[in-house]
């Protein structure tokens, strides 16, 4: 699968998201929603934040996303994101309504090219043979 | 809610004896020499200390270092707030009866600390925001920047954050203590380097060795002692998120709550506010902080701080320290906000002493736009 050891931090899965990252594995975004009150929610909590409820479902989302926030990194916070700027670090809203945050990928990094606002598409990066990152590209 | 407006007064305030880069000091080292330089202030003894406020450490792992043994005990840890915070807190313990001498005291080795700062690898951050770089300060609150500016105008955002950069330095000249005191033209501002883009360089804080330590009392016993007391006239705290992508609006922090709750306590306006003190981990926290405040509208922070205003010699007196950007910000920062108010209050801040001011607004904040403490000060 990947080619070089991968240096950067991976997720630390807990219980109530061991089941985000299997489907990430599989290359499909999956969200938390509530059956009694209807809200969609990232990230996943196995009781709705919003009513307190148990009754919560796992979603498949469509994977279309907008841009809400970003930021091209010139200097990494921690010393191995030093050894991978610049790269894009963003906040996309998700068609179900909750946001998360991600990399923004396949643009040029140049505000030219990035706009807030625009439409995005969900793409998963096989980053270990364990983990899968999902992150975004523009449409088309 | 109980009227506690006034009910307690700031009577020492202090930093460690050196601020700045501080290589052969631990971070508990600036604690205690902070908290016998406010406890100095104050003319009081370290023996007078009943109640005991700090955030970042245990508590008691502080209190044992300091030789301190409170009957009240408070880590609030909301980020670079907490100290602001803890006024409120202190407030509350002292008119409950939980104590009568307080001490808010801070201690960060941020620079030249030799074991690094550790995160929870079980909270939703490392989980979720690490994997993707999305760590620290910078990186997050440029990303909210990226929002403002998608709302409000790129330009105009960038004249504010230029505008802010350079008004602190110009304070920070004034300053002694302050780690930058070169001048700082518009020219260095928009060709310092890239940090996290829309940030440069001086839209980031510093990144110093400092402590400091705030003396929280009864009316009764803060006429006995040799300052001025500065009154506790309103107190404030919320938090409405912890992640970036969990804030409600990237545009506007939780002083929205704080500042017109703790205005409203302190029976004053924006308009009557002397001084204001912002927490300034970067230029854009000044800009989105004085619109959720409420002094200007969503979009109006631009023109609040056009043309320098809030520089030495301007109409509207901001950060007179210098501020995280220029004076000193150790990691969290909030405990020197009140410090220089309280300086700035009682008439002690030498050549940048502004002209006789009665009243304060400090806010501080903490974490990543998360967490907000307003506190009004005056003087009689
Ligand atoms: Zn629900």
């Amino acid at each position: 699968m990947t080619q070089q050891p991968y240096k950067l931090p991976l997720p630390n899965s807990q219980p109530e998201s061991d089941y985000y990252w299997e489907k990430a594995k599989a290359h499909e975004l999956w969200l938390r929603k509530c059956n009694e009150c209807g809200d969609a929610y990232f990230y996943p909590r196995d009781i709705c934040p919003n009513c307190y409820s148990n009754n919560v479902t796992w979603i498949q989302a469509s994977g279309k996303a907008t841009l809400y926030a970003y930021s091209i990194v010139e200097r990494g916070p921690t010393p191995p994101f030093r050894d991978v700027v610049p790269y894009i670090a963003a906040v996309v809203e998700l068609e179900e309504g909750p946001r998360m945050p991600t990399n923004l990928v396949d643009v040029p990094f140049d505000e030219e090219h990035i706009k807030v606002g625009m439409a995005l598409q969900v793409t998963f990066h096989d980053v270990t043979d364990e983990v899968t990152l999902p992150k975004f590209r523009p449409v088309g | 809610m109980a009227d506690l407006s006034k009910s307690v007064a700031i009577v020492g305030v202090a930093e460690s004896d050196e601020i700045g880069i501080v290589p052969n000091k631990s971070a508990l080292t600036l604690h205690m020499e902070a908290t016998r330089n406010a406890i100095a202030d104050a003319g009081l003894t370290v023996g007078d200390i009943d109640g005991f406020l700090t955030a970042g450490y245990w508590g008691y792992d502080v209190a044992e270092y300091l030789g301190i043994k409170p009957r009240y005990t408070d880590s609030t840890s909301v980020g670079g707030s907490s100290f602001v915070i803890d006024i409120a807190h202190a407030m509350a313990a002292i008119n409950a009866g939980y104590c009568e001498v307080a001490l808010i005291t801070h201690g960060q080795a941020g620079r030249s600390a030799r074991y690094p700062y550790g995160r929870d690898p079980n909270v939703p951050g490392a989980q979720y925001d690490t994997p993707y770089g999305i760590i620290g300060p910078p990186v997050n609150y440029s990303m909210a920047a990226s929002r403002y500016m998608h709302q409000y105008g790129e330009e105009r955002t960038r004249q504010a954050l230029s505008e802010i950069a350079v008004s602190t330095r110009k304070w920070a000249q004034m300053n002694p203590k302050a780690m930058m005191r070169d001048p700082m033209t518009f020219d260095d501002y928009h060709n310092s380097r890239w940090i996290a883009r829309p940030f440069h360089l001086l839209d980031c804080c510093l990144v110093t060795d400092a402590g400091a330590a705030v003396i929280v009392t009864t009316p009764e016993r803060a006429k006995s002692l040799p300052k001025k007391p500065v009154w506790v006239l309103g107190a404030a705290e919320y938090h409405d998120h912890s992640l970036l992508h969990q804030m409600p609006d990237m545009t506007v922090t939780p002083a929205h709550v704080t500042g017109p709750r703790a205005l409203e306590m302190a029976g004053v306006t924006h308009s009557d506010i002397d001084l204001t003190m912002i927490y300034d981990s970067f230029t854009y926290t000044v800009l989105a902080t004085i619109e959720s405040l409420g002094f200007c509208g969503p979009g109006e922070g631009p023109d609040w701080v056009a043309n320098q205003r809030t520089a030495p010699g301007g109409d509207w007196a901001l950060n007179t320290s210098g501020g995280g950007l220029s004076y000193t910000h150790p990691g969290m920062y909030g405990v020197f906000l009140i410090v220089e108010a309280v300086r700035q209050l009682r008439g002690e801040t030498g050549e940048r002493q502004l002209k006789d001011p009665k009243l304060s607004l400090v806010n501080g904040t903490g974490g990543l736009l998360s967490s907000t403490g307003t506190v009004v000060l005056g003087v009689d």
